[in-house]
Order: C-alpha cells, then structure tokens, then sequence
C-alpha cells in the first residue's frame, strides 16, 4: 500500500490495442479523492475499456495504472475488495431473491455472515429495496435491478466508485433518484467515476469532467473550464430593455467578460460571456438610458460544449 | 509514483482460490433446485429402477449360484431394455452436458459476469467453482442411484452384498462420475467458446453422438488405412485389430464401457486382443481378484481422469484470455 496519495486513480501514458485498433491510447487521467470525476465520449472512445483498466478486468498494453495507490494488474483482488463497479446494464440472477443475490457477493468479498447479514439489511434500507428483499429479482423493473446494483456496492464499503453508463435505460424518475443516490455517496466522501452519454446528468453531479476521443483525453476540467475552451464564453446573460438600441448594445458589449452581443428582436440582447453577467448588464442598460424589463442567464452547457467539440473535431479532420 | 516498482513480485496477490467455496456452493444450490436437473434426475431415476427391477427378476432364478450377484444388477439386461451400465452410459453425458452448456455464456449472457469478476476473485476460482459444482451434482446423482441400486438389490434378491461387490461397484461409481467429468469439461469449454447457450449445447451433443454413432465405424475404417492386411498373415490382423482397439480407445464411451466391464465383470482378464497362446494356463470364467480387475482397468480410468483435466485445462485458458466486455 502506498502512502494515501491525493489522487485516488492516476494513469500515465495507459494504452490499450486489441491487435491493430487502439482503444486506449497514452491516456493520461487523474481523479482527485473524493471528487466525482464524469467520463465523457462518443462510443468506442475508449471508456469501458479504461474502466476495465483500472479494475484490472484487462490488462494494459502499456503504460501505468494506480488505483488507490495499487496496481491493479498486480493486486487485483486488493483493488477489487476497495473499488466497486456498477457496469453497464448491470445483471442478476433472476431466480435468486435480491437478498440471495447480495448474500453471494458478500461471500464472494468474505465478509462474516452476521456483518454481511447486518450490511445487506442497511445497504436494501437505504436504496429502498427492503420490501422486495425477498422476491426474485426476475420480477424487478430495470430502475431496481440498478439500485440493487448500487446497493451491492455499498455492502463492499467502497473507497471508489467505478460507475459505467448507471442511467442507460432508467425512465426519468429513476435517473433523478439514480442521480440522488451519487450524492449521497459523495457526501460520505466515497470517490466516484461516472461514465455516460447523458451530458446534463453528468453536468449536475460531477466536479471535473474528462471528455474521451479514440482512446484520449481530449478535454479535461469543470465545465465552466470546458466552456471557455471550446465556447470561447459559457454564459449566455438575456437581457429585455427598451430604449436607444445602439446605445444599450454599445453600453453592453464595452462589459468586461462579453464576447458577443446580438440583437434577438424586440428590444431583446443577446450577451455570450464568460461569467454570469446578470448585474452589470442592469447596471450598464440603466446608464445607457434604457428600461429594464427582464433578465435571464443561461450557464454553460455541456450538451452545447459536446457538440461544439466534435464539430470542431469532425472539421478539422475533414479539412 | 515515485515510489518503488513492484515489477519484481511477478507472481499474483493472494490465492488464486479465494471465493472457490462461494461458488461452488451458490452453484449447486442452483443446479440442484433447477427444473432441468430435476427432469434429469427423474429419467436417471426411473431407468435405474426399471432396468434393476428387470435385472433383479431375472436374477432370482439364479440367487445361490453366482458369487457376484450384486453385480449382475447393473450387467444384466431383459429385453427390449439393456443393463443399467448401458443406460448410465447414454445418461451420463447428457446429465454431464446439461449441468455445463451455459456455464460460462450464461453468465455473460445475464451480464452478471462482469459484476462477479469486479468481486475480489480470480477467474480461476470461478471456472474451477463452476466445474466442481457440476462434478459434486453428478457424483450426488449417480451416488443416489448407487444406493438405490443397493437397497432395491437386498430387498429383490434377498442377500446383502459382499466387501468385493461392494468395492467393486465402487469403483464403478468413480468411473462413471469421471465419465461425466469428461463431458461436464468438454461442455463448459463449449459454454467458453461459443456466446449461445443452445449453440454450446448442440456443439456438445454433436461429439457425443459422434463418438457414439459413427467413431466405431470411423476407427476401423483408419484402422486399415494404418495397419494393412497385405498378405494375410495373423501378425497382420492381431496388428489390426490392436490399431482398431487403440483408435475406439479415443471415445470416452469406449474407455468407460471397458472400465465397466472390467469391474463389474470379475471374469474379464483382457479389454484388448488376446491370442490364444497367451490363454494358456487360464482357467476361463474364474473371476480375478480386485487388485487385478482395478490394475486391469486402470489404464481406462486414469484416461478418463485424464481427458477430464485436460479439457478443463483447455477450457481454463480459453476463459483466460477471454475479454470481459460481452
């Protein structure tokens, strides 16, 4: 074991070919101790397979991956005791109870019967499965089998959570309560790594998001740091005034932080900035002369910075 | 990461067994409760007692007259029905195949696979879990029957066993179990390779009814293509029919209906070509002793032992060079 390192998973040059096709390529990631880290990319970017990586489900071609200070590769069962993995689509044994299912796990982590007993009856209590701990899980609906699924992670009492597509297929209640439930793992300061394709779910729970592209990090950081590097501006401030429009325009884009302001119609602006700048486009309408009659912020959006990306990318590699 | 490298510790954490037990006992819970087996364990059942029963009246007329009578239950055949080792050998592969076809794809299949390896295991102890489990279902199976075999003997035939037939059936049991072990290893390397459960089925029953229906035919076919008869001397067709007896040899069928028979039959001296000069001396039906019945089959059972480890060992690296990702 090493020292407690800050970093709970840290990867240097990773790759991973399956003979000619790179699926990982000299992938660099960090994730800090108890962020929530969300992995982003199109299909085949690499993502489960670095997930596997740092489980040690696959082994690297080259590079180096630290888990909680230990290589997987060659403390694979230290790593998998301490991580837990909910993997996409996450499967049961349909003809064993939810309990059943759970009891098997614990044994499998060799867990005392009574504490594997007493953990099982807290992990179903707290995603809500404790009524149906005794029916099969052929009976449950796609949203249990994932709480079920969240439940066994928490009866390994994880250090870092390891999550892959959680929110695939789960109706939107389901996804909100999913989405809850990656909170509360954060407030008990557990690590999470979150990968998905659903952008505004990743955008309300994660701290640092890592976008992939064939086997890289393309982009890494919050989403106001992706927004200004790919948007240039994330916010977009609305603005509703009447008055002089050359006026208010010219007052609004001498702002510190505007990028770009348009006329949307009726006496409506447009501001593209870099940070909220709700109070000081009022402030700059009122000195301009104008009236004031509504203002809205829109912040940065990763569905928006997404798409900007790949655009880009798609271009450049057409040019 | 400046720390020291652990390149040095080549070997893996920990024992390659950890969570062995897990499986094996979450596995035959499941075997024993699920409805194929129980449709197997009810045909097993009926045949056993109705070819015994058939056996056993037959057997009556001669109570008094053969030292092994216990034996002859599970020799002795009443038309249209054959001896019960006749039947378990049809049987035993089929109870094998269907304790093992869906194994491994199974598991990918529920997409639980990727869930259970994320657990502190190695694979090994997964497959090598998987496999015990399906032995230990068979060994109960076929122990059942033993003792029904048993019981219903001393109540049709009236007499207890002896220590030899006891031992001697016995053995029998251990050779019929690594019988099944053959097929239990051959089917879970088909649950390895291929994604479909059926498909690993059909693959499975494809070899055994190749080696049942056509291997026969097929070994004395090469046979002659090895060991020509070109001037019709009697070295030539004792070369022959040795070559034909090593190529039937191949089939698991084979080696375990010799091993039976060697057995079950104390009267058996040779399961290969004899001549009639080596016959010199013998005195023909007086049963060997035990120690020479077991040294006579051994041959068969250490390679039915041996196909069995063998196709698990195959199996076994198949499974571990297999990406998890489905």
């Amino acid at each position: 074991m090493g020292k407690q390192s800050e970093f709970v998973i840290e990867t240097r040059q990773l790759t991973k070919k399956y003979g000619d096709f790179v699926a990982v390529d000299k992938l660099n990631l960090r994730v800090r101790r108890g962020e929530v880290f969300g992995v982003l990319g199109p299909n085949g970017a690499g993502k489960t397979t670095t997930i596997l990586m740092l489980l040690g489900l696959t082994d690297p071609t080259e590079g180096d991956v630290r888990v909680l200070g230990l290589d997987p590769t060659r403390r694979p069962l230290s790593v998998k005791s301490r991580v837990g993995y909910l993997p996409d689509q996450v499967g049961f044994y349909d003809e064993l109870t939810a309990r059943e299912n759970l009891i098997y796990t614990a044994k499998l982590n060799g867990l005392p019967r009574q504490e594997a007993y007493r953990r099982i009856d807290e992990a179903l209590e707290q995603v809500g499965l404790a009524h149906v701990a005794d029916q099969r899980v052929g009976t449950f609906s796609r949203g249990m089998r994932q709480r079920l699924g969240v439940a066994e992670i928490l009866i390994k009492q994880p250090q870092l959570v390891i999550m892959d597509e959680p929110t695939q297929g789960l109706d939107p209640e389901a996804s909100r309560e999913f989405l809850d439930f990656i909170r509360q793992l954060k407030q008990q300061k557990i690590t999470i790594l979150l990968s998905s394709h659903l952008l505004y779910q990743v955008q309300a729970v994660c701290d640092r998001v890592g976008l992939f592209y064939r086997g890289r990090m393309a982009l890494e950081g919050t989403v106001q740091d992706l927004a200004k590097k790919v948007l240039g501006s994330g916010y977009r401030v609305f603005v509703e005034a009447r008055g002089d429009r050359d006026a208010i325009q010219k007052a609004l884009m001498a702002l510190e932080g505007a990028s770009e302001v348009r006329s949307v119609g009726n006496n409506r602006y447009e501001i593209a900035a870099t940070q909220d700048l709700r109070p000081e486009a009022a402030k700059a309408v009122i000195q301009a002369g104008g009236k004031l009659f509504s203002l809205a912020v829109e912040e940065p959006n990763l569905e928006e910075i997404y798409a900007r990306y790949f655009k880009e990318v798609e271009h450049g590699e057409a040019a | 990461m400046a720390k020291p490298r652990e390149q040095a510790i080549r070997i893996r954490e920990g024992s390659p067994w950890t969570g062995l037990w897990a499986v094996v006992g979450k596995e035959m819970a499941d075997h024993l409760t699920s409805a194929r087996m129980h449709i197997l364990e009810l045909i097993i059942l009926l045949t056993a007692a109705g070819t015994v029963f058939a056996a056993s009246e037959n057997l009556r007329t001669t109570v008094g007259q053969d030292r092994f009578l216990f034996l002859r239950l599970f020799t002795t055949g009443r038309d249209p029905l054959p001896a019960l080792v006749g039947f378990l050998g049809f049987l035993i592969p089929l109870i094998a195949i269907a304790l093992a076809f869906d194994s491994v794809n199974g598991e990918f299949n529920r997409r639980t696979m990727s869930r259970l390896l994320a657990q502190p295991i190695y694979r090994d102890a997964l497959l090598f879990g998987k496999f015990l489990a399906g032995l230990f279902t068979l060994s109960l199976v076929l122990s059942v029957i033993w003792l029904l075999i048993i019981g219903m003997g001393i109540l049709r035939l009236g007499l207890p066993p002896s220590t030899e037939e006891v031992l001697r059936s016995l053995v029998y049991l251990v050779v019929a179990i690594f019988y099944g072990g053959v097929w239990l290893a051959l089917a879970m390397v088909f649950s390895i390779v291929f994604r479909q459960p059926a498909t690993a089925a059909l693959a499975s029953i494809a070899v055994w009814l190749f080696f049942i229906a056509f291997w026969g035919f097929i070994a004395s076919s090469l046979a002659l293509v090895i060991s020509p008869v070109r001037y019709g001397f009697l070295e030539e067709f004792a070369r022959l029919a040795q070559t034909e007896l090593y190529l039937a040899r191949i089939a698991p069928n084979t080696l375990y209906g010799e091993a039976t028979i060697g057995i079950l039959q104390p009267e058996t001296r040779s399961l290969g070509v004899v001549l009639p000069t080596q016959l010199q001396g013998a005195i023909l039906g007086s049963p060997l002793p035990l120690s020479q019945s077991l040294a006579l089959i051994w041959p068969q059972l250490t390679g039915l032992i041996a196909a069995t480890l063998l196709l698990f060992a195959l199996g076994y690296v198949l499974f571990q060079r297999q990406e998890v990702r489905a």
